[in-house]
């Protein structure tokens, strides 16, 4: 059970402004069907530039629809330049707080907001920054270190709790941790170089790795790997099943499959994939 | 306000029969059963009698039955004996949609130089047998597979898995937890090798539940310590709820026909009423190899754990598929792996019943659950969209 307070049951139970603004001035939908939560707000200004009126549409749990709820409570009144200034610290502090766990559904909301300003001002749609570090939400290295600079987050679990990278598959636990350390300016101590093997030893431990390691994870998508040839440090692989129409075989490859061998069998491999 | 409970896969309600059996223990005999003085002995006779009911329930032997503290520590045991008694055998072979007591200990062991085969299952939830059996090869140490699942209630053909398994010389354990009193089980006609229960799954109390092993099968302890249970597990025996275990067992025995007929008939009333009622549901599994008391059922376009919250203003009990209740952000496993789409995974609900549910109960959900479907629809930005 979810430790919620009066008000976010009371704005989940009873939420303010639901539904669409015909002639919106600004609109900023966030998420997607697939990540569990999404947030379409929509406002509308008076003559004086001041939002008069805020209404939203969400996809989600209850600390989702009662912080878009609180959000466009939150609104009105306010003049774009005092919106902006909306954190998801405030959000979430409007609600009474909220369990760690779902502090993202305050992050959804300033997200939202945001795009709808940007919206209003004819601003592009603002290319996404950064490099997709958790494939399963979509997440950026960018934004991770956002949540992490903003919310003085330390390990993972704090930075799935608030934007949700690393809560799904799990893969990119090591990198967030990287990027964790690298914002906050903790350095790490390079691994212990590994031993010099032989030809025969090498193939033999990425057969190993494939079957025990690789292909597990792979096949809990529904894909499967196979292991073609091993060229000096290049070991060239094929992929079957889901893997091999999946437009993020690329990332899967590169990103896991590469990352796995380098860490249990020798740091200078590259993966290499044929049809 | 009333609670309806519709709950019964998560925990069940302890029997007042169960409980009154157990009481007498607790206020009056609380000798320890391996004492000399007959204060405290008589009691082992009391856990013999609870080991002969549990046994019973399962068409096995007393002496096949070991108690322990839960279904989870049943797993572990079982999956660590088998391992132990096959130290030259590295592999496990398990399914892709087991309950976390085996699939977080099968990840643990993967992670300690086991290789680990999932056995993936179709959209029904019905698992590939055929790429189960090619799968037993000659270093598998244990082929581990419920009987029913917790989420959608199928049921897998177990004791035929067993049979097989066996053929290849290979340790057989199942996670009967969901199964145990609720579809018959005959053990002495089997293959089976280990069993894990759960008593609060059968109106026993929780913090008890059994590991039957089969006459002849390789063992090794999980708990070292005394001698209890033949020195299968260390520990002073916890005697109320070993004694609650076995009146459940007997209670269960006695309610099967009902909970195949009854039950099932709520359930079958339950799912309809729903389905009528809402568009875009669809359940979750096989319909007809299920148990008679469960019914997961996806509602499109909203999400699970907002559901639960406004069923819980009514006081209606139920679980959910949904990221948003457990700690990871990823929909259950076990609908991921029956390849059920992220819209529907969100938003399912499990209903699971038992002998205490009520027909106007079942009514009472099939009134409430329809208007929250459409007013977390109406708030959604993908309903109108996807109409």
């Amino acid at each position: 059970m979810w430790e919620y307070t009066d008000k976010v049951k009371d704005h989940f139970l009873n939420p303010r402004n639901v539904g669409e603004i015909k002639d919106a001035d600004g609109i900023g939908e966030v998420g997607s069907l697939a990540c569990g939560d999404a947030l379409k707000l929509f406002f509308k200004l008076d003559e004086s530039k001041r939002i008069k009126d805020a209404k939203f549409q969400t996809f989600g749990c209850a600390s989702a629809i009662a912080s878009s709820s609180a959000l466009t409570e939150m609104l009105k009144g306010l003049t774009l330049e005092e919106a902006e200034k909306i954190s998801n610290e405030n959000i979430a502090e409007y609600l009474g707080g909220l369990p760690k766990e779902k502090m993202h559904c305050s992050v959804l909301g300033r997200d939202a907001l945001e795009k709808a300003i940007r919206y209003y001002r004819g601003e592009s749609e603002k290319k996404i920054e950064g490099e997709i570090v958790c494939e399963c939400f979509g997440v950026t290295d960018l934004e991770i270190k956002r949540a992490v600079a903003e919310n003085g987050l330390i390990n993972v679990e704090g930075v799935t709790d608030y934007v949700k990278a690393g809560g799904g598959c799990g893969k990119c636990h090591e990198r967030i941790q990287a990027i964790i350390n690298q914002t906050n300016g903790i350095q790490i101590q390079p691994k212990m170089k590994k031993k010099a093997l032989t030809n025969i030893q090498k193939i033999k431990l990425i057969e190993e790795t494939l079957s025990r390691e690789i292909q597990p994870a792979l096949a809990k998508d529904g894909g499967d790997i196979e292991l073609v040839d091993v060229d000096g440090d290049k070991v060239i692989v094929k992929l079957r099943g889901t893997c091999a129409t999946c437009s993020k075989s690329q990332l899967t490859l590169k990103n896991y499959v590469e990352t796995k061998l380098r860490e249990l069998v020798a740091e200078s491999l590259e993966v290499e994939e044929v049809q | 306000m009333k609670i309806i409970y519709a709950d019964n896969n998560a925990t069940t309600r302890v029997a007042k029969k169960v409980l009154d059996e157990m009481r007498p223990y607790l206020e009056t005999y609380y000798g320890n059963p391996s004492s000399m003085h007959s204060f405290g002995g008589q009691i082992a006779k009391k856990i013999n009698e609870a080991r002969e009911k549990t046994a019973s329930l399962l068409n096995a032997s007393p002496e096949e039955i070991l108690f322990t503290s839960c279904g989870t520590e049943s797993d572990s045991t079982a999956i660590r004996a088998a391992i132990r008694s096959n130290p030259d055998r590295k592999k496990i072979v398990t399914t892709r949609v087991e309950h976390p007591a085996i699939k977080n200990l099968c990840e643990h062991f993967a992670k300690n130089e086991f290789h680990v085969t999932y056995v993936p299952v179709d959209e029904n939830g019905t698992l590939d047998l055929d790429y189960l059996y090619k799968n037993l090869t000659d270093d598998t140490a244990i082929v581990s597979i419920m009987w029913a699942n917790n989420e959608t209630g199928v049921i897998f053909p177990v004791e035929e898995i067993a049979a097989k398994v066996k053929e290849k010389g290979i340790v057989f354990h199942t996670d009967a937890v969901q199964a145990v009193g609720k579809i018959p089980i005959d053990l002495k006609n089997t293959e089976i090798d280990m069993l894990s229960l759960s008593g609060h799954k059968i109106h026993a109390p929780k913090g008890i539940g059994a590991l039957y092993i089969k006459k002849g099968t390789k063992f090794s302890p999980f708990l070292i310590g005394g001698h209890q249970e033949k020195g299968r597990r260390g520990g002073t025996e916890n005697v109320a709820s070993i004694i609650g275990l076995g009146a459940a067992s007997e209670l269960s025995k006695s309610l099967m026909e009902e909970e195949n007929t009854k039950v099932k008939e709520m359930r079958d009333s339950l799912e309809k009423g729903l389905l009528e009622r809402i568009d875009n549901a669809i359940v979750n599994g096989a319909k007809e190899k299920r148990l008679p008391n469960t019914t997961s059922i996806a509602f499109e376009y909203v999400e699970g754990e907002a559901i639960l919250l406004m069923m819980d203003e009514y006081g209606i009990c139920a679980s959910s598929g949904s990221a948003c209740t457990s700690g990871s952000l990823e929909p259950s496993h076990v609908l991921r792996a029956m390849g059920v789409p992220f819209t529907a995974a969100h938003g399912t609900i499990r209903f699971s019943l038992s002998t205490y549910n009520t027909m106007e109960e079942v009514n009472f959900i099939i009134e409430k659950l329809p208007p929250i479907i459409k007013k977390l629809r109406e708030m959604s930005p993908f309903w109108k969209k996807n109409q």
